[in-house]
């Protein structure tokens, strides 16, 4: 699904035709031939099963499902064409749903960027001590370490109207079941659990840069911010484009901390595709429309999918 | 001269408070969070909502952690995310040696294709899988099992743990394990007696990596589970937000023991950590 011609062809060029002579093979072709042919076939083949059960058949299943009249509870269901995605995309919160998923995507996305590029480069910076940088380090990556369900019960512990944050803000405001907050909240208890990876990432790519290019940048007189756009942003660009494609993926999936903050609600508000999937399927037994919804997903994740192996393949 | 080297000197001090400011802001948004949530372990529940908050408490004590630690039924989550993460990260390991293995030292036909696939099912919603994987399942008999939530973590960590050591086995001469091939030994001697060995800090990496992934996940946990005694550390965490009267006191120091785990991980392992989950998701 994601093989683009270069590749077909690449792949067709070398068919296991044998050698027009039989002469004992020399240099890189005798390599291929220690042990047996099948080999490597045998080292893939516990992966390839538990791929082919566990992720093929399932996926095969869904858009099977999602063609079905009403799957898992009734005993013969029937073939219903796109009945069931014609009724989900028509249907209202399936909209307010994608709404919401985009919206809390994209903004989570881009602050993630934003954080993890300002923190990735203080906490490079020479004018720190190594021991100090290491210690805020440690700190800064905290948040990316604990699971969904810490963050959604701490934050709801910190966002309670009698809780500390309103206290901080002299506030008094119900946070998380507030119909104009709700999704503003849970994006930035999704920001704040986020930014870590991504200023890892950059991190990394910040201390690959080497020292030269600024030191060249400098002697041509260029200042901080010159030296920032011209040598910093162009040499992360490639690790930038890379995560926030990742973060644009795993983002849009998120489903564990919306549950366990707000569950969709106040009124759907905070409904996002994930959650709107999981109530058809467990809350109403929707399975069939469940599955469309989970392939509709499925197929918007792919599209996001499809640029990060194009972008990665470009860069090896 | 002495007054440019002067302004210079101040320039880089003005420089430096303002970078030391920066990580301090930074600091305070990310850990004041978690300091609350360690503040708020050791206090009474009465104090938790109390007007002015304060950090720390006359009635600071354990007693949140002995409840949850002397309740067998939250005893039970813990063993549940050991067992099913210990035996994941173990499985994932063994697994992804072995095509990592294939993918780094042999060329064969389905080569470009297969990694391709490993490549993009990384990006399959969770959430497609979940409703065919209820009725999965349940026909396997898998459902509410150990192996039915082993299984099903396995296959979101593999593609990450293959595509990180077959990047890890690339950086690794090829010299080393075919002069052992070349010897007459097979190639199980040659991947287990000299390549994994050398391969440690990469296999590190990957191992702490599935376990954090195994040990915080939730939605499969939620739904491939029923039974109080089959539930994980993050549903029990949810579990214990449900119930009517709200210990906060309770719910955050299980979130700290459910955390332990993998900070002392992190904490240990930084070097590893770091390394490898830039090298793995960023030039795969």
């Amino acid at each position: 699904m994601m093989i683009t011609t270069t590749t077909t062809l690449t792949e067709s060029a070398e068919p296991s035709a044998p050698p027009p002579t039989p002469t004992p093979m020399q240099g890189p072709a005798r390599r291929r031939r220690l042990g047996h042919p099948g080999e490597p076939y045998a080292f893939i083949a516990p992966t390839a099963v538990l791929m082919l059960v566990l992720m093929i058949v399932p996926i095969v299943l869904v858009i099977g499902y999602s063609f079905m009249d009403n799957v898992i509870t009734k005993k013969n269901p029937e073939f219903v064409g796109i009945e069931n995605f014609v009724e989900v995309l028509t249907d209202g919160v399936f909209a307010t749903a994608l709404g919401n998923t985009l919206f809390f995507t994209i903004v989570s996305v881009v602050a993630h960027l934003l954080l993890g590029l300002g923190f990735s480069m203080l906490l490079n910076s020479p004018l720190v001590s190594r021991a100090s940088r290491a210690v805020f380090r440690v700190i800064y990556i905290l948040p990316w370490l604990f699971t969904a369900a810490v963050i959604a019960v701490l934050w709801r512990m910190l966002l309670n109207p009698n809780g500390v944050v309103n206290y901080l803000l002299s506030s008094d405001v119900e946070w998380l079941s507030s119909p104009s907050l709700a999704l503003g909240a849970v994006t930035f208890i999704n920001i704040w659990a986020g930014y870590p990876f991504f200023m890892i990432s950059l991190l990394a790519g910040l201390q690959g840069i080497p020292a030269d290019l600024y030191e060249a940048a400098t002697v041509d007189g260029a200042n901080g911010w010159q030296r920032f756009r011209n040598v910093t942003l162009p040499q992360l660009r490639p690790i930038i484009i890379s995560m926030t494609l990742l973060d644009l993926i795993w983002t849009s999936q998120q489903f564990a901390l919306i549950w366990m903050t707000t569950g969709g609600g106040p009124i759907h508000v905070t409904e996002m595709l994930s959650t709107f999937t999981y109530k058809l399927a467990f809350s109403r037994y929707e399975f069939a429309l469940a599955s469309t919804s989970a392939v509709i997903i499925l197929l918007l994740s792919m599209v996001l999918a499809f640029f990060y192996v194009r972008h990665q393949r470009a860069r090896d | 001269m002495t007054t440019t080297t002067i302004s210079r000197t101040r320039q880089r001090m003005t420089k430096k408070v303002l970078v030391i400011l920066g990580l301090l802001a930074g600091a305070a948004f990310a850990g004041f969070p978690v300091l609350w949530m360690l503040a708020i372990s050791f206090k009474s529940n009465t104090e938790i909502f109390e007007y002015p908050p304060r950090l720390v408490t006359e009635s600071f004590s354990f007693d949140a952690y002995v409840t949850i630690l002397t309740d067998p039924e939250k005893v039970r989550f813990f063993v549940n995310s050991y067992v099913v993460s210990l035996s994941v990260t173990a499985f994932t390991l063994v697994v992804a040696i072995l095509a990592a293995y294939a993918f780094s030292r042999f060329e064969f036909r389905f080569k470009r294709p297969l990694n391709m696939i490993i490549v993009s099912v990384q990006a399959v919603p969770p959430i497609t899988l979940l409703i065919p994987y209820f009725g999965l399942m349940v026909t396997l008999g898998l459902y509410n099992t150990y192996p039915g939530l082993i299984l099903t973590y396995m296959v979101f960590t593999l593609p990450y743990a293959i595509i990180m050591m077959t990047g890890y086995f690339n950086t690794l001469p090829r010299e080393l394990d075919e002069a052992v091939r070349v010897d007459g030994a097979g190639s199980m001697t040659a991947l287990w007696r000299i390549l994994v060995p050398i391969s440690v800090p990469g296999i590190v990496s990957v191992g702490v990596y599935t376990f954090m992934i195994a040990w915080n996940e939730y939605l499969f946990a939620l739904t491939l589970t029923k039974t109080q005694d089959m539930r994980t550390v993050p549903i029990g965490i949810q579990l214990l937000m449900g119930q009517h009267s709200y210990e906060w006191n309770e719910m955050m120091a299980m979130s700290i023991l459910g955390s332990v785990p993998v900070l002392i991980l992190f904490l240990f392992f930084q070097r590893y950590f770091i390394g490898g989950l830039t090298s793995g998701s960023v030039k795969s």
